[in-house]
């Protein structure tokens, strides 16, 4: 157990995580995930989650990010009550204040880049044109405006990447959660993209925890964690 | 969630599923044949019964009477003597003019003759008619050779009966019994019962079938419809005659009453039993449509898009394959059987009935009713399963 919460230099929490339990059921047999764990996420901190395969990080992600339910313990973004959330209510919290990143991009291949960063607006009650205003920011400032009309085959890797960065943040989220965002690019591409998210957190104030296998994407963040058998210990990547 | 954004994710999966559609041709095409087999069964014996019923809606006038003996369910089992037929035709009611009463007495007998669809035997009305027989059928008319002369071994057929029946050529010479006929006419009479039979003299019928003085009914032109009671009471009160009258249209749907009941529950039986199989087409379509889309469907819902739009999304596409299969089908149908001549046994009276398959535009919406309500019930519980499935395990889908 991890009696005191890892926490970072002083400053407003925007996420707080006490004796968080995660148990899933694989047939007849119980396996603990996360084990009482507790955790403090600083407002604008840029947060790097790692460890080995299965050790826990993707479902701590999960839970931060809403996608998941605890077994046990309670967690808070921005003072709300996630762990507490109703399915319905949920989805509607996610939509407002998470910008999710995927390892794959998890674009929808039958819709343009444009149209891809619009999905998250489509939850709201902006207009066509507010919605459109919206994700050419976005796009503009992943550089990506001149393909915009692109659909996701006719991009690279790293331009796929970009474009789920720029559906991440086009709703303003209060946290953006990256699994694994250069698992699949390489060496170059992947800096392209760390050095976006740096961008993003040090110039637009975005919390970011990422997770990743890789040390040298670890090395970009401000802070990180490191998750062994659903315990957790901090130090340098 | 408000209208609007409800409005956008149901729009956008929908969307992103109808776009998805290419890739799943066959899959989504095994759906849209199975569900337009099963409507094009439904609407084709459904027009089987429509044909039927409209072939003796057409026989049926109001203002015509059909005269039995009572207690007789048919014209086969029904006679009736010359002193009652006598007393039944100045009966008041019945119209007159210059000629006399405006009735035919005549007889109705049964005659083989092989199908020239399969060549087997079927049995074919042989009526003897009156005089005035032809004025009462709407729309008679002979269209090839002539009327058969009074007293003569002669035949006219009609256009139904012509074109399903072989051996009655125009001109031909045909053996019944004892009796050699010959065939001397094609007449229509309006899309009516009567184009399936066979007439001649009734004076004639009656003395090769030794029938004495009797008819087996009397056709009796009403001097209005308003008139039927009145004849009915007549008739009644007199003692010397035991009949039952009814109008024309009512004893037409009394005949047509058992094959239609057949027809209308050999074909919703069959229509819902081969549905129960096109529900497995659709479901099997479906679900490989969401499994396709796992994934797809978990990263909209980790944005933030609700349940109900993926179920309504699943159902809609499934919906939506539903009804192009009932469109096909309902077209096969259309195209390939409307007005497509064929026979059957016609319960009432035991002989065969040549009717037109009739699509009308309510059997079509009835197949397309149908092939919707196939479609959503295939979609059903494979939108149930991607509004259910896990987030987290969707996302790790390949």
């Amino acid at each position: 157990m991890n009696a005191m919460p890892a926490e970072a230099a002083a400053g407003t929490s925007i996420v707080r995580i006490r004796d968080l339990v995660k148990d899933y059921r694989r047939g007849a047999e119980t396996v603990r995930v996360l084990d009482g764990l507790s955790l403090d996420i600083q407002q604008g901190d840029f947060v790097a989650l790692m460890g080995p395969s299965g050790s826990g990080k993707s479902t701590l992600l999960n839970l931060i990010g809403g996608l998941d339910r605890p077994t046990s313990g309670t967690l808070e973004v921005d003072g709300l009550r996630v762990d507490e959330l109703s399915e319905g209510s949920l989805g509607r919290w996610r939509a407002d204040h998470v910008g999710f990143i995927f390892q794959m991009y998890n674009l929808l291949p039958v819709l343009t880049a444009e149209r891809n960063v619009e999905l998250p607006l489509l939850l709201t009650n902006l207009d066509r044109q507010q919605r459109m205003r919206r994700v050419a920011a976005a796009l503009k400032l992943v550089g990506l405006e001149q393909r915009a009309k692109h659909r996701p085959r006719e991009l690279s890797g790293g331009q796929e990447q970009r474009v789920g960065i720029a559906r991440a943040i086009v709703t303003d989220p209060t946290l953006l959660l990256c699994d694994e965002p250069t698992g699949d690019l390489d060496r170059k591409s992947g800096d392209e993209i760390l050095t976006l998210l740096e961008a993003l957190n040090a110039e637009y104030g975005k919390t970011i925890i990422m997770v990743t296998h890789d040390p040298h994407a670890a090395e970009r963040a401000h802070r990180v964690i490191h998750l062994d058998k659903g315990m957790l210990s901090e130090g340098p990547g | 969630m408000s209208l609007r954004s409800a409005f956008n994710q149901l729009v956008t999966v929908t969307a992103m599923n109808m776009r998805n559609l290419p890739s799943r041709v066959g899959t989504s095409l095994v759906a849209v044949i199975g569900i337009g087999g099963v409507v094009a069964v439904l609407v084709s014996l459904l027009s089987m019964g429509e044909g039927f019923r409209a072939a003796l809606d057409l026989s049926g006038r109001e203002d015509v009477a059909m005269i039995l003996r009572g207690g007789s369910p048919d014209e086969l089992s029904s006679s009736i003597g010359r002193e009652e037929y006598n007393a039944i035709v100045i009966a008041p009611g019945i119209a007159r003019d210059a000629r006399g009463p405006v009735v035919s007495g005549e007889l109705y007998s049964i005659v083989d003759l092989p199908m020239r669809s399969t060549g087997t035997g079927a049995n074919v009305p042989l009526r003897g008619v009156g005089e005035r027989g032809p004025e009462l059928r709407d729309g008679f008319r002979i269209v090839a050779g002539r009327m058969f002369r009074s007293g003569q071994n002669e035949v006219i057929v009609g256009r139904g009966a012509f074109s399903q029946f072989e051996n009655i050529d125009l001109g031909r010479e045909v053996k019944w019994g004892s009796q050699k006929w010959r065939v001397v006419g094609v007449f229509e009479a309006g899309g009516s019962v009567s184009e399936s039979e066979i007439w001649t003299d009734a004076v004639v019928l009656r003395g090769i079938y030794r029938r004495g003085n009797t008819v087996q009914i009397i056709r009796a032109q009403l001097t209005s419809a308003e008139a039927l009671p009145v004849v009915r009471a007549a008739l009644e009160k007199d003692p010397r005659l035991n009949v039952s009258v009814r109008s024309e249209k009512a004893f037409y749907a009394d005949q047509s009453r058992i094959l239609l009941a057949l027809i209308k529950y050999v074909g919703t039986t069959i229509a819902v039993l081969m549905g129960v199989g096109a529900v497995f087409a659709a479901l099997n379509t479906m679900y490989s449509a969401v499994s396709s889309r796992t994934r797809e469907i978990a990263t909209l819902r980790a944005l933030g898009f609700g349940a109900a739009p993926v179920v309504t999304s699943v159902l809609l596409e499934s919906a939506v394959l539903g009804l192009l299969g009932g469109i096909v089908g309902g077209l096969l149908v259309y195209f390939g059987l409307n007005g497509y001549q064929a026979t059957t046994l016609n319960f009432g009276s035991f002989s065969q009935l040549t009717f037109a398959f009739t699509v009308t535009p309510r059997l079509l919406v009835t197949g397309l009713w149908y092939s919707l309500i196939l479609g959503i019930v295939g979609g059903l519980l494979p939108g149930i399963r991607a509004a259910r499935m896990p987030v987290t395990t969707g996302l790790r889908e390949l």
